[in-house]
């Protein structure tokens, strides 16, 4: 029988940041290797899977690359406006990642 | 650790973006028994957005400031050894300069220090001299997807600061400073700069910069503004958390190579480019990380990157909430109705030049358009509401209007008649105007020495200052 569980049960960290002012980096990083390799073979976390959580084009994802030092998946978005501009709620980008929290990772 | 053999310096950096938390005086001291070579912050960044450097000002207390300055510079005279800061007070504009030369002084005066040398310099780049740049020719590039700068946007901007790499560092050093108050630099290059100037690999010195520059951020259980000591030898970097319940550990040390930045495997800086895709980690002790394998690339021509910021208007903000749920439903339809009256009173943004922002709490207000539950708002609702015009006068009717017309939104089947909006206050509030970021581009120099004004002086313990220091 196959189960999943969410992103925030197997990830020790999940956070975003501005990168720069033009852009917003998401870092997802495990505690062990065998939560990271689950998650980054299981194929949920991708340029397309995030794009569409964020209801953008990929085009607006300049990074997403796994990092084996840290055990983590890093992807990186543009902002529409720089940080700070009128409007913006989140001048740091720091909480901009809740919606990967809730994403379901199928195990075993 | 100090009696680690071969040569080694040791570098104790006890907080990142000095001034926007106090450092943590424990783990401080810890390391300063263990006698650093180099004691050294960062005191800036782009995090906090365009309004600080367009008003020219720091988002942080002087007194906080000048906390973290005093227990750094004590143990650095102390101890005799270099004390360096980087990006002053924030922006590391020419102002912010000169009010942590001032602390310094301040405080030297005030402990009665023994004299010592005082470097310090400058990276406002003045708008005349980019535009002739341009006009003659020369390209300046933007980063991040921006295209090259147009005189149009150079004019809209108030205030541009070079970021430093290691050059004026070690040119100040050279001169003989023992104190350095840097404007606007690269965060890694404050550490770099005395390890290249001592004769350590490039690879390695940047590495270490890159490394330290967060203080504890490199380090785990997470735990903001305590101390760390990085060691550099030929060979390697080790990295060692000062605070007795932190480790630097191969997790958080690798860890900290992507924090705030695109991309783990680079970090650019004027005259090149860090790469750390073949860093190898090791755990050499309990609390300390051992790293090898960076390599820095050069670059044939320095490129120096500049920040700049201009003014958009004055801003007021209002605020409102909504308990009905048939209102919370048609939340749009209600912000839609004032935003009509702000355009009757001023026509649409484009033609009266302003702009009026709503930000819909418990719906979307914190990610916007990133937001996948914006269709599910929750039972009550907090709206802030944002005008931006050229005048206050006109903000503040701006906002105003926009937050008080919501009251008064004509929704056909509402029972509640009497206001559709809940007021915690009755007036809207001045706040910091809108800038908005204008530059994020890089310029190409021939002397990476010429976007910066350096400055040597001699600190004695005359007369104490006024506190409060220069503007």
């Amino acid at each position: 029988m196959s189960t999943s569980k969410p992103l925030s049960e197997l990830a020790k960290t999940v956070r975003s940041k501005n990168a720069g002012v033009d852009r917003i980096t998401f870092d997802i990083i495990f505690r062990d290797r065998e939560n990271y390799e689950l998650v980054k073979d299981s194929g949920v976390l991708t340029r397309e899977s995030v794009a569409k959580l964020y209801r953008i084009d990929q085009s607006r994802i300049t990074d997403f690359v796994t990092y084996d030092p840290a055990f983590a998946i890093k992807f990186t978005i543009l902002r529409t406006r720089p940080s700070g501009s009128a409007g913006d709620a989140d001048i740091f980008g720091a909480q901009q990642y809740a919606p990967l929290l809730g994403v379901m990772v199928p195990v075993a | 650790m100090s009696s680690n053999p071969g040569p080694t310096l040791r570098f104790l950096c006890p907080n990142g973006h000095l001034g926007f938390a106090p450092l943590k005086v424990e783990s401080f001291d810890i390391g300063v028994a263990t006698r650093p070579d180099f004691i050294l912050a960062d005191s800036g960044s782009d995090d906090i957005g365009p309004v600080p450097l367009g008003t020219d000002t720091s988002t942080a207390p002087k007194e906080w400031q000048r906390h973290d300055l005093e227990k750094m510079l004590l143990a650095a005279r102390k101890l005799g050894v270099p004390m360096i800061i980087g990006s002053a007070g924030d922006t590391g504009t020419n102002s912010r300069v000169d009010m942590y030369v001032q602390m310094i002084r301040d405080i030297a005066a005030q402990h009665g220090l023994a004299p010592f040398k005082l470097g310090y310099f400058y990276s406002e780049v003045n708008k005349a001299d980019l535009r002739a740049r341009m006009v003659g020719g020369e390209r300046v590039t933007g980063l991040d997807g921006r295209g090259d700068l147009t005189l149009e946007e150079l004019d809209a901007t108030d205030r541009i600061v070079a970021v430093a790499g290691v050059h004026p560092y070690i040119e100040l050093l050279n001169r003989g400073a023992q104190v350095i108050i840097g404007g606007r630099s690269s965060d890694a290059v404050i550490f770099a700069a005395p390890a290249i100037r001592a004769g350590y690999p490039q690879d390695l010195s940047y590495y270490l910069g890159k490394v330290l520059e967060c203080a504890s951020f490199n380090a785990e259980p997470y735990a903001g503004k305590e101390s760390v000591i990085g060691e550099i030898s030929h060979e390697d970097v080790k990295v060692t958390a000062m605070h007795p319940g932190q480790r630097c550990t191969v997790a958080s040390v690798a860890g900290h190579a992507m924090y705030e930045r695109s991309n783990p495997f680079y970090e650019y800086v004027a005259g090149g480019m860090l790469d750390m895709t073949d860093c190898h980690y090791e755990q050499y002790d309990e609390r300390t990380t051992r790293v090898t394998g960076a390599k820095f690339v050069p670059t044939d021509k320095v490129r120096v990157k500049l920040e700049g910021s201009g003014k958009v208007g004055e801003r007021y903000m209002g605020f409102a909430g909504v308990r009905d749920p048939y209102t919370i439903a048609r939340i749009d339809e209600v912000i839609g109705w004032a935003r009509r009256q702000v355009e009757e009173r001023f026509g649409t943004p484009e033609e009266g030049d302003y702009e009026l922002h709503y930000q819909v709490y418990g719906r979307d207000a914190v990610m916007g358009e990133l937001e996948p539950l914006r269709d599910q708002p929750g039972h009550e609702l907090g709206i802030m509401v944002f005008g931006v015009a050229p005048t206050a006068e006109m903000a503040e009717e701006v906002a105003l209007t926009g937050t008080r017309q919501m009251f008064y939104a004509r929704l056909p089947d509402v029972k509640g008649t009497a206001g559709g909006v809940a007021f915690p206050l009755d007036e809207v509030t001045r706040v910091s105007p809108a800038y908005r970021w204008t530059l994020n581009h890089t310029v190409a120099v021939d002397d990476p020495l010429e976007l910066f004004d350096l400055h040597m002086t001699e600190v004695t313990s005359g007369e104490p200052v006024a506190a409060g220091g220069a503007r």
